[in-house]
């Protein structure tokens, strides 16, 4: 058969493509449970760095998970809790979530070795290259950050990649949310710079200013919904 | 099994014919993936990989396949493999395929890959174009690793993470070389780089 008659050329490419598509898609089915899998621990791993605990190994993310974070919780605008259901909070995707006209808004509550009780709210932004996330946990006085843990998808390393160092994170150890009585978000800003507002800040990112940033307006942006719940963890009446 | 020429196709990409340094081929990723060790090492193995198996199926395919398509045939090779690659680490290296992200998508992109399969695997039987495909993959991973290490210890002042620049430096006065971690200064690495081999293989030098 002529190599370079059109026929020819037309019925290879087809035949190429649809062989390729077919393994493809089978390797795709194939491998897309343990990537699942991978994605939720990834998230558990997450979770977890925000009240500083490391999982052994990889195996056992899913038990430490289950063992610190002992509840989760859907909350509504007004800081009261709508959904209590098991997983209702693990499986918010924050990347639709904070595109939503009313929010949902999850919170991991997490008991720790020591008996206290911590709060972990979710965040979601942009970064310089790409999205940006994190989680913040809060002491259940309300006010008191205990860490953070961020991440992004592909802040240029070195720079604003260092988010995701924990040099940066434990520098927020200990940071306030209400100043004075005033609910005011804490701002990443340069070094000498000081605080609009009077907020609380941390150090942002040498060369990593647009990331730094955005993780400020990513505080800002996604701690603000939960002022009534602090406010309310704060009186005391959640417990 | 190895002939004089197999020993050629495995051995010259090392050196005397190097992807990078001789061929100035993928440059853009090695410039990309180079500012940490790790990354660098598993692009590096990746490309190996899709670079050997890619080269195979083009040398099993290269009587069938009619010349006025072949540039699509071997896109889609290797645009298969690489999805491949990508799923198999999102599966089993779920850190690394973070790490490396949108890059390894980018092997598609890599010069290195359309030029042995056009250079080589189309006029060439399966095993040489296997060796082939292992040959200029090390020699593009090797690269890599040269500047990745100096990329990573003047710009971080890390090894594969770990801080080796001992704290005293740090006392007094030492400061990491923020402008290493950007990609301006791999080209210079990468350019000093052949400025050294070069130098030290005189038939490579043009009059």
């Amino acid at each position: 058969m002529n190599k370079n008659s059109n026929l020819y050329q037309i019925i290879y490419a087809a035949v190429m493509v649809l062989i390729v598509g077919t393994v493809l898609a089978f390797i795709y089915m194939a491998l897309k449970p343990k990537q699942d899998d991978n994605v939720a621990n990834d998230k558990r791993k997450q979770i977890l760095s925000a009240v500083h605990i490391t999982p052994k190994s990889d195996n056992a993310i899913e038990s430490t998970f289950n063992k610190y974070v002992v509840a989760g919780y859907l909350l509504d605008k007004n800081g009261e809790i709508v959904d209590s259901a098991q997983n209702v909070a693990f499986n918010v995707d924050m990347k639709n979530n904070i595109k939503a006209q009313e929010r949902k808004l999850p919170v991991f509550k997490c008991k720790l070795d020591d008996e206290s009780t911590k709060y972990i709210v979710p965040a979601y932004g942009a970064g310089l290259w790409g999205p940006i996330w994190g989680y913040i946990a809060v002491d259940d006085n309300g006010t008191n950050i205990y860490g953070a843990y961020f991440s992004h998808e592909g802040e240029t390393p070195g720079l604003g990649a260092e988010i995701a160092n924990p040099k940066f994170q434990n520098q927020f150890k200990g940071k306030k949310l209400y100043k004075d009585g005033e609910f005011k978000p804490i701002s990443v800003l340069k070094n000498g710079k000081s605080a609009e507002n009077g907020e609380d800040h941390v150090d942002a990112v040498t060369g990593g200013t647009i990331t730094s940033t955005g993780v400020s307006n990513m505080l800002k942006d996604c701690l603000t919904p939960y002022k009534p719940f602090f406010d309310k963890l704060q009186s005391g009446t959640i417990k | 099994m190895l002939s004089k020429r197999n020993k050629e196709a495995f051995f010259n990409p090392l050196s005397k014919d190097n992807p990078v340094l001789v061929q100035i081929l993928g440059i853009c990723s090695t410039l990309a993936v180079t500012a940490k060790l790790e990354p660098a090492i598993v692009m590096g193995i990746s490309v190996i990989a899709v670079l050997a198996i890619s080269n195979v199926v083009i040398s099993l395919l290269r009587k069938t396949i009619p010349t006025t398509i072949r540039i699509i045939v071997q896109l889609v090779v290797v645009a298969a493999l690489v999805i491949i690659v990508q799923q198999i680490l999102r599966a089993y290296a779920y850190d690394v395929s973070l790490q490396l992200s949108v890059f390894i998508g980018l092997i598609i992109t890599n010069c290195i890959l359309m030029g042995r399969l056009e250079a080589f695997a189309l006029s060439n039987k399966p095993w040489p174009a296997f060796l082939d495909g292992i040959g200029n993959g090390l020699g593009y991973m090797i690269i890599l690793v040269i500047v990745a290490f100096f990329r990573e210890l003047l710009g971080s002042g890390t090894l594969f993470g770990f801080p080796v620049i001992p704290n005293w430096c740090y006392d007094h006065g030492y400061m990491n070389n923020g402008l290493m971690i950007l990609p301006p200064m791999a080209l210079i690495t990468v350019g000093c780089i052949i400025w050294v081999h070069r130098s030290r293989n005189k038939d490579l030098q043009e009059k």
